[in-house]
């Protein structure tokens, strides 16, 4: 089987700039990080689908110079169904811009709790209840049952 | 034919139905009370195919169907063996419990006119993704399942649209994004490496492909599969995503999608890598996903990033069995994914009833719950202590034919992973007893305690649509919503009166999946040859 090479390194080369740009905060970025890695990933289906022929679909008999048909078939579901989802990341981008003017995501509200917590250096408050003792009910249970 | 060829064409139906019934829920858009109809009877009628689906796929053996008649190497499969079909009757009973349960919220939330037209349509195309998966016998097929349910998901994690959720969607959107690409590069492998994507095709022609590129092939699926079932180093999107979601979401988030990447990961090991030289691997991945799980579920004190944790480390139970893979192992991780699509959902449900009851879920401002709803109380505590394997109940008979093949197995390693799997159901008694304690048993405290200032945890604001946490008003608990949840706390218990016959049911599944034979002979003999009664008669004999 013989492979494009120029396929093959224009695969690396929007792969490396997809995830890059997936890398960012900025959820439009990671948008279109998500749509070139979606197009790498389809340039991996024509590749493996073989050395190009010609149209998969011809009015002929011999199937032996057409393209094999089914990676482009699945090429084409994955091609809508990037779109639905880069429409769907578009429109959670548009919501956040109008909720809070910017699309950065943002860390989760617990981490940075627990960031802070970090940093003060002290142990959650849950932690300390139950160093001081609450009685634990279900400690007599616990050494029966699980031995 | 035999009565094998009579029930294929039930197969195609739990897909076909719950779109058939999305797209009429969508047309009558505003009617919600028509949509309500409409999305019981569809999922009423799944559960009673996936009945007879199960019942058929035991006695005579795989079901098949060709959709659209192409020859089974062309076109797309639906095949409903044992697993798939046990897989899809637990499912679609979850699926229900859980619809009627937002039934309920919604009716409490908004009266009898729900403004969210697009949560039936979307939670039955939901149900019909999910379908698809278990059903599908092609790898893209399997993909495009994927890619079905996540849509529907990525809607209802983002219901409502507020500042949390649409965070809390981002994250869960571009992980499921970037998995569903590494498994499309699996597939482009695959199908560069055979020339098919026919899973019992596969099985056979990936022996001839050379070592090295099968390894490579199973990593990138097992990759994909594990970000999707949140096993540990892939695991962080999850308690991040799940919490903020309203209750009956998340539950059925927790129920369902992450066993589909398990189901995904255990039908590909069983099928196309059998005796895979990842093994180890497997377990070192299980055994992390339950103890660093465990830790997370420990620290939180919120139940349901709790029981969100506790999610990610049972994960680890499934993934152990999958990575032993004797008949014992496959029989109780498929045991215990029954156990578990059960007792999650119902936990998560029963969590949305304490916010109702209690006005949170944080364990700083819960307390005396027992006393103020003894029935909530009870509802919470035989799932919980069903989720951390006391005795009698079914996760303890999970956990028993867990260890047992651990130990069959035998090796330093398996013996390390079955004591961290002890040490972790002792550690999800704890966190289960802590919230236990908290929530129900102390003495309600009415002061707020000083966190409270900036812990808005998963914070929506009240009066918005199905606002998760900050329901300011304590009420009493409503019917419509106490009696799918009574219904799934009973089912759960019920499993360990029918453990029997189901781990029966189960074993049989495990030696179907080691065996191979019947599922490969069955999807690849097209249904006309002569020799499809024979395989009729092996897959009987069990």
């Amino acid at each position: 089987m013989t492979v494009n090479l120029v396929l093959v390194i224009a695969i690396g080369v929007t792969f490396a700039c997809g995830v890059t740009l997936l890398l960012e905060r900025s959820l439009t970025r990671i948008v279109v990080g998500t749509l070139l890695i979606g197009n790498a990933v389809n340039l991996i289906f024509i590749v493996a689908s073989g050395a190009p022929g010609r149209a998969p679909i011809v009015d002929e008999s011999d199937p032996s110079p057409m393209s094999d048909p089914l990676p482009q078939a699945m090429v084409l579901t994955a091609i809508v169904i990037t779109l639905g989802v880069a429409a769907f990341l578009l429109a959670m981008a548009y919501r956040s811009w109008q909720l809070q003017g910017h699309d950065e995501v943002q860390d989760d509200m617990e981490d940075r709790l627990i960031m802070r917590l970090a940093e003060l250096d002290e142990a959650s408050q849950s932690y300390e209840d139950d160093i001081g003792g609450e009685p634990d009910e279900e400690g007599a249970d616990t050494e029966e049952v699980e031995r | 034919m035999t009565a094998d060829s009579a029930m294929s064409f039930l197969i195609p139906l739990p897909v076909v139905l719950a779109l058939l019934g999305a797209g009429v829920c969508l047309a009558l858009g505003q009617n919600a009370r028509a949509q309500r109809v409409i999305s019981f009877v569809t999922l009423s009628v799944i559960v009673a195919i996936a009945g007879v689906l199960l019942w058929a796929a035991d006695k005579d053996g795989p079901q098949v169907v060709y959709v659209g008649g192409w020859p089974a190497r062309m076109g797309i499969v639906l095949v409903a063996d044992r697993l798939s079909a046990l897989l899809l009757l637990v499912s679609a009973i979850v699926t229900l419990c859980v619809l009627a349960y937002s039934v309920g919220q919604g009716i409490i939330e908004f009266g009898r006119d729900t403004p969210l037209s697009v949560f039936y349509p979307t939670y039955l195309v939901l149900s019909a993704g999910v379908s698809n998966a278990f059903l599908s016998g092609d790898l893209f097929n399997l993909y495009v399942g994927f890619e079905v349910l996540l849509a529907a998901s990525y809607v209802l994690i983002t219901l409502g649209g507020t500042g949390p959720r649409v965070r809390a969607g981002t994250t869960y959107v571009v992980v499921s994004v970037l998995s569903s690409m590494v498994f499309l590069i699996a597939i482009a492998g695959v199908y560069a490496a055979t020339g098919t994507v026919n899973m019992a095709d596969l099985a056979v022609k990936l022996q001839e492909v050379p070592e090295g590129v099968r390894v490579v092939l199973q990593l990138l699926l097992l990759t994909a599969f594990s970000i999707k079932a949140a096993v540990f180093p892939l695991s962080a999107w999850l308690p991040d995503s799940y919490p903020t979601a309203p209750a009956p979401v998340t539950a059925v988030f927790a129920g369902l999608l992450t066993k589909v990447g398990v189901y995904a990961i255990m039908r590909v090991q069983t099928l196309l890598f059998p005796d895979s030289p990842l093994s180890d691997l497997l377990l070192w991945a299980a055994m992390l996903t339950m103890f660093i799980g465990i830790l997370g579920a420990v620290a939180q004190s919120d139940i349901k990033r709790m029981l969100s944790f506790t999610l990610v480390s049972h994960i680890g139970y499934m993934v152990f069995g999958v990575a032993v893979a004797s008949d014992l192992g496959l029989a109780g991780a498929i045991f215990y994914i029954v156990h578990h699509i059960t007792i999650q959902t119902t936990l998560f449900l029963v969590t949305g009833l304490i916010e109702i009851r209690g006005g949170s879920t944080s364990l700083e401002h819960l307390g005396g719950l027992a006393k103020a709803a003894p029935v909530l109380a009870l509802m919470f505590f035989l799932p919980a202590m069903n989720l951390s394997g006391i005795p009698p109940f079914s996760g303890f008979l999970g956990k028993v034919a867990l260890v047992e093949a651990g130990v069959d197995r035998a090796g330093w390693l398996t013996y390390l992973v079955v004591g961290v799997s002890i040490l972790t159901s002792l550690l999800t008694l704890y966190a289960v007893a802590k919230t236990w304690n908290r929530a129900f048993w102390r003495p309600r405290t009415e002061e707020p305690d000083e966190l409270t200032e900036y812990v808005p945890s998963s914070g929506t604001k009240s009066g918005e649509p199905w606002s998760s946490t900050a329901v300011t008003s304590v009420r009493s608990l409503p019917r419509a919503m106490v009696a799918p949840t009574l219904t799934l706390v009973a089912f759960g218990t019920a499993l360990t009166f029918v453990a029997g016959p189901l781990f029966g049911i189960t074993e049989r599944a495990a030696e179907e999946l080691r065996d191979r034979d019947p599922y490969i002979q069955t999807v690849l003999d097209d249904g006309s040859a002569p020799g499809s009664k024979v395989v009729n008669d092996q897959a009987e004999g069990r």
